[in-house]
């Protein structure tokens, strides 16, 4: 039999008191989610209904729903992705597959990093300049476009970021049996690399859905509107290029500093009907890596 | 007559990573379809030796080479279509590394990479390559299970299998034994006896009774330098030429 000696209990103790703690700390990182949810939730319940989702704002965006806004938000999040994704993910490629340590390999990893930095309102102050009066894509307004380039270049470095976080957790040893038998590197990359790191380069591109949707101060300033009376519902509420739109995040700062007249609860039923978009995104792109990550090889 | 070229010639090798020279002017050749063993302690050069004769050192950043490295006649250091020289030469890594595909994939992998598209001609490569690298009946009624599930024994030999499918002239084994049991060591060392009949083997190893076992000649290499090449029988006999390679055969040091 074993006795515990009073060291042996001593270790015992700090062990369950270390263990706690940091389980404690573990903890904490739920209750502001569910704070802010619960809050949010509550706050904006007496105006939040299938009606309000479903309809569009009018009176000034003070009455009736949020439609057009969240359509609007839904355009410019994934146009700026269906421009960013492509780019950052080829990028990423090009950097751990095929870059060597040379200057400009380390000039473009820099400017990675520092463009993650960058504020976001300084990207809106960007994206005017370079989009809305330089590349000029609508004729010297803010358009639905140049909002989404903006948001692209804000995500770039994030989505380079993640998606060769992805690559390089494919074993090297896996690239060189490839390259022993004569395979070039495309080759590698298209049968063992890609299919293998797919679900993590998804994740990462997925999750800047959550991100933009957020973004307030770089569309404002590119391509979103505060108000705009829009008659029809459906999908097709606005052109990419000649409109410019409303989003959730806008309409949602618009109605709570500027606007009046609205009813106490709107703002939180805006916000209610943001983090619950973002909810969803966030499940599929969970949905997405369990189903593909059951076909992880090794 | 003339002699026929040797499988490999290589005459005063240098690599160097960065300014740290690890070959120091080597000198070998190895005759067509013979075992030749390299021995040598760790660091002694061996895996970075073989990665110059498939050009795979390209893939070390900062790896310089000087000297001639010939395969079959032709100069490899100015060689431009590198992966018909990897399909020249079966590498075989000390580690067993099944490929995340099936079974039958991983054997088919490199002559699909060569432009193989035929499924016959594939399939009968798959089993002539598992056939050869004594793999055949243990998997031949789960070609579709993964590559990456088999023990680890199996695995070496799939990727000896994979090393063969590209038909090569030479096959280069390095420390292939070192992840796997007696048993299948043993098999394996029968399936290069068998081998050799068809291609040249390199085979480098820390098991100095190994190469005594296979060898037909056998190098001794240490700190990147060349200390003896010569029959298997006299580096292992009484009076090898250097003391060194005597004391290292027997296990003074190393």
């Amino acid at each position: 039999m074993f006795t515990a000696t009073p060291q042996v209990r001593r270790k015992a103790r700090t062990e369950a008191a270390a263990r706690t703690f940091f389980a404690l700390m573990a903890a904490a990182m739920v209750v502001p989610l569910l704070a802010i949810v619960g809050y949010v939730v509550y706050r904006g319940w007496p105006v939040l209904s299938w009606t309000f989702l479903t309809t569009n704002p009018t009176h000034g965006g003070t009455q009736g729903g949020i439609w057009s806004a969240l359509v609007g938000t839904i355009y410019v999040v994934f146009l700026s992705l269906a421009i960013s994704a492509p780019i950052g993910v080829l990028a990423a490629v090009y950097l751990n597959e095929y870059a060597k340590d040379t200057w400009f390999t380390r000039v473009v990893n820099l400017a990675v990093v520092n463009l993650a930095g960058v504020p976001s309102i300084v990207h809106g102050l960007f994206g005017v300049g370079a989009f809305v009066y330089f590349l000029n894509v609508n004729g010297g307004k803010k358009s639905i476009l140049a909002a989404a380039l903006t948001l692209a270049v804000m995500t770039l470095p994030v989505i380079v970021a993640s998606t060769k976080e992805a690559l390089a957790s494919v074993p090297v040893a896996f690239r060189e049996a490839c390259w022993n038998v004569g395979a070039t590197r495309w080759q590698t990359i298209r049968r063992i690399v890609l299919p293998n790191s797919i679900s993590g380069i998804l994740t990462g591109v997925i999750l800047q859905v959550s991100r933009t949707a957020g973004e307030t101060a770089p569309v404002m300033l590119t391509g979103v509107t505060t108000w705009k009376m829009i008659e029809q519902t459906g999908l097709f509420l606005y052109h990419p290029i000649t409109d410019q739109c409303m989003a959730l995040s806008m309409h949602l700062y618009y109605i709570q500093t500027q606007a009046s007249g609205a009813p106490k609860a709107l703002p939180f039923a805006i916000a209610a009907v943001l983090i619950g978009a973002v909810l969803v995104v966030n499940a599929a792109s969970i949905a997405v890596r369990v189903a593909l990550r059951s076909r992880r090889k090794w | 007559m003339t002699t026929p070229a040797p499988a490999i010639d290589i005459q005063d090798l240098r690599l160097a990573y960065g300014r740290r020279e690890v070959l120091h002017g080597i000198s070998f050749q190895v005759p067509r379809h013979a075992i030749f063993g390299i021995i040598g302690p760790a660091q002694s050069g061996k895996t970075s030796l073989l990665r110059c004769l498939n050009r795979t050192i390209d893939f070390t950043a900062g790896a310089t080479t000087s000297g001639t490295v010939r395969v079959e006649g032709a100069d490899v250091r100015s060689m431009r279509n590198v992966y018909e020289l990897r399909r020249r030469i079966g590498m075989v890594a000390p580690l067993p590394v099944g490929l995340p595909l099936s079974v039958y994939d991983n054997v088919a992998f490199a002559p699909r990479a060569a432009g193989v598209r035929s499924k016959s001609e594939l399939d009968g490569l798959v089993e002539t390559c598992l056939r050869q690298a004594a793999l055949w009946d243990e998997v031949r009624d789960r070609l579709d299970s993964l590559g990456t599930r088999l023990s680890g024994g199996q695995q070496q030999r799939l990727t000896i299998a994979r090393a063969l499918s590209h038909r090569p002239e030479i096959l280069c084994l390095d420390e292939f034994s070192i992840a796997i049991d007696p048993v299948t060591t043993m098999r394996i060392e029968d399936v290069l006896k068998e081998l050799c009949r068809s291609m040249t083997i390199v085979l480098v190893t820390n098991l100095t009774q190994q190469a005594r076992r296979l060898a037909d000649r056998t190098m001794f290499l240490w700190n990147g330098e060349v200390v003896e090449t010569g029959p298997t029988e006299v580096l292992f006999g009484e009076s090898p030429r250097d003391p060194r390679t005597r004391d290292y055969v027997r296990g003074v040091f190393g």
